[in-house]
């Protein structure tokens, strides 16, 4: 295999590495999982100030 | 409301935070009294008072390695042990090696205060350090990567949160760019001889500094961003999916934009090409990160009105928005047959530097720092909205100023005559820029002003009475 088709291969694996992160970040299976990431900077304080009612 | 009610550090190790917080106000305030005093100088070159270490050329470095290394990389340790352990809600992995990234990392910015003005130099950009201090940084460095990585293995959460993942790259990305760069022969105690030569040399140069922009100012300070734009705001970040993507892709493509710094060099000329389409595809993941934060907002613009912090977090992203605009468009060949070399280069760092890096940190630590001692806000918002004012303003006319300045430089120089000669000399380009440095230099002075404010403001918060300092209900949710 000549250096050009070894770019060219490598090129398409790369690509194809980011089309399956994206697949896999927009697939509707991980919604819940994701909604509960992005609000974990928020469940430290319900640990901590369980009293104060805090949500978000 | 934040903590206030709670006694804060007994869950969290908050030592280690506070005292890169309160140096991060120091050495902003240092780092950048040092640009104010180059950029009067390049005014009135009588300024230097004939001494060596006072000169531009030894002073120049000495005001980048402090706001970047002293000021920014303060920032990026305080506000990534506060959020690993925070996001994680464990305490800090080995607390002494902590403590040691502290004291080790000042003992470095000593030493660069020490080092540069008397001349002693690798002459690498943002890479000045000599040998000797280059290796304490790798033991610092690392000693850093253990306390952060060991922090996210022991933590309670399933999950690792988007900011640790940016904390994460700019942790291990810069060791791998500091080492490979500071690669050197000593040949004395403080003189060394690069491993690299010729056309290498540069590109791994700027492979070093541009991915020092890439992984050090811009994914620590994303990291930053993911955490205390939604913290602030009250709401969680607009789209966590677009957060991942935007994370791998550019991570994936920072690193290969390095060569844009030497168009029109001794480098490859496919190499040339290749950086400035790299350089223009990586437009597409930095807005999506600035969109990102921006939109985090969406539904709570009124909050924009009430709370100056998260006015300086928003806005540092419009900075952030504008500077990585503008970086793809210098970054294309003609252009920078223009740009390069000129005012414009610096006036499109100090976007990035004033505008993203630094307001950023400003933001987050009038965040962090009321946190860190149990209080619900800071001493004085009026005060937090007058830094506001003043760090806006100094920022858009130093960014203003270079742009007009810049432009005028490239077109003097490259202006040639009928028979083929110059118009114009170089002095008459640099007297023509004089009027462009003074309004730099008024600038710089605004944003030092808004520092000498914070730190009022930071010492007044820190030393004030337990609970007099209650969160503002509209202004401080969360």
């Amino acid at each position: 295999m000549d250096y050009g088709t070894a770019q060219g291969i490598i090129t398409i694996i790369v690509m194809l590495t980011f089309v399956g992160i994206f697949a896999w970040a927009y697939s509707s299976r991980r919604q819940k999982q994701f909604d509960e990431a992005a609000n974990l900077i928020f469940s430290d304080e319900e640990i901590k100030n369980k009293d104060s009612g805090e949500h978000n | 409301m934040m903590n206030h009610s709670q006694p804060t550090g007994a869950d969290y190790n908050y030592t280690v935070v506070r005292q890169f917080a309160l140096t991060t106000v120091l050495w902003g305030i240092i780092g950048m009294t040092v640009g104010v005093l180059i950029a009067a100088q390049l005014i009135w070159p009588a300024l230097n008072f004939e001494t060596p270490w006072l000169t531009f050329s030894r002073l120049r470095p000495l005001h980048t390695n402090a706001v970047i290394f002293a000021f920014g990389t303060s920032a990026l340790f305080a506000t990534s042990y506060y959020i690993v352990q925070r996001t994680c809600q464990t305490r800090l992995f080995a607390p002494k090696l902590a403590a040691f990234t502290f004291w080790g990392w000042q003992a470095i910015i000593l030493s660069a205060v020490i080092t540069l003005p008397l001349g002693l130099t690798s002459s690498k950009e943002y890479a000045e350090l000599e040998w000797p201090i280059d290796i304490l940084i790798t033991i610092v460095w690392v000693a850093y990567a253990v306390v952060f990585f060991g922090t996210i293995v022991k933590r309670k959460t399933s999950h690792i949160y988007v900011a640790n993942w940016f904390f994460g790259a700019f942790i291990i990305t810069v060791a791998v760019l500091h080492i490979v760069n500071s690669m050197a022969v000593p040949v004395s105690m403080w003189k060394s001889y690069s491993l690299y030569s010729g056309a290498v040399d540069a590109m791994v140069q700027w492979w070093y500094g541009h991915n020092a922009v890439g992984f050090l100012l811009t994914a620590g300070f994303l990291g930053m961003m993911y955490y205390f734009v939604p913290k602030q705001a009250g709401r969680p970040v607009y789209s966590y999916r677009l957060s991942i993507v935007h994370f791998w892709a550019l991570i994936a493509l920072y690193i290969w934009a390095g060569p844009h710094h030497l168009h029109y060099t001794a480098l490859p000329d496919w190499t040339q090409s290749l950086g400035m389409v790299m350089s223009l595809i990586l437009f597409a993941p930095s807005w999506g990160g600035m969109i990102n934060g921006i939109m985090t907002l969406s539904g709570a613009w009124h909050k924009l009105r009430t709370d100056p912090v998260l006015r300086f977090l928003v806005v540092s992203l419009s900075f952030y928005g504008m500077s990585t605009f503008e970086g793809p468009m210098m970054a294309i060949k003609t252009v920078n047959a223009l740009s390069h070399y000129t005012d414009w280069t610096v006036g499109h760092v100090h976007s990035g530097a004033l505008g993203w890096v630094a307001m950023v940190s400003i933001g987050s630590l009038y965040h962090l720092i009321p946190a860190l001692y149990g209080h619900g806000r800071m001493y004085s918002n009026n005060l937090v909205n007058v830094h506001f004012w003043l760090a806006t303003i100094g920022t858009v006319l130093y960014i203003v100023s270079m742009w007009i300045s810049g432009v005028m430089q490239g077109l003097m120089w490259r202006a040639v005559n009928s028979d083929g000669t110059l118009t114009y000399s170089f002095v008459e380009s640099l007297e023509a820029s004089y009027p462009f440095y003074f309004v730099r230099f008024v600038g710089g002075l605004f944003f030092v002003a808004g520092m000498l404010l914070m730190a009022y403001n930071v010492y007044k918060t820190v030393k004030a009475p337990k609970d007099s300092l209650t969160a503002v209900a509209d202004a401080t949710p969360a």
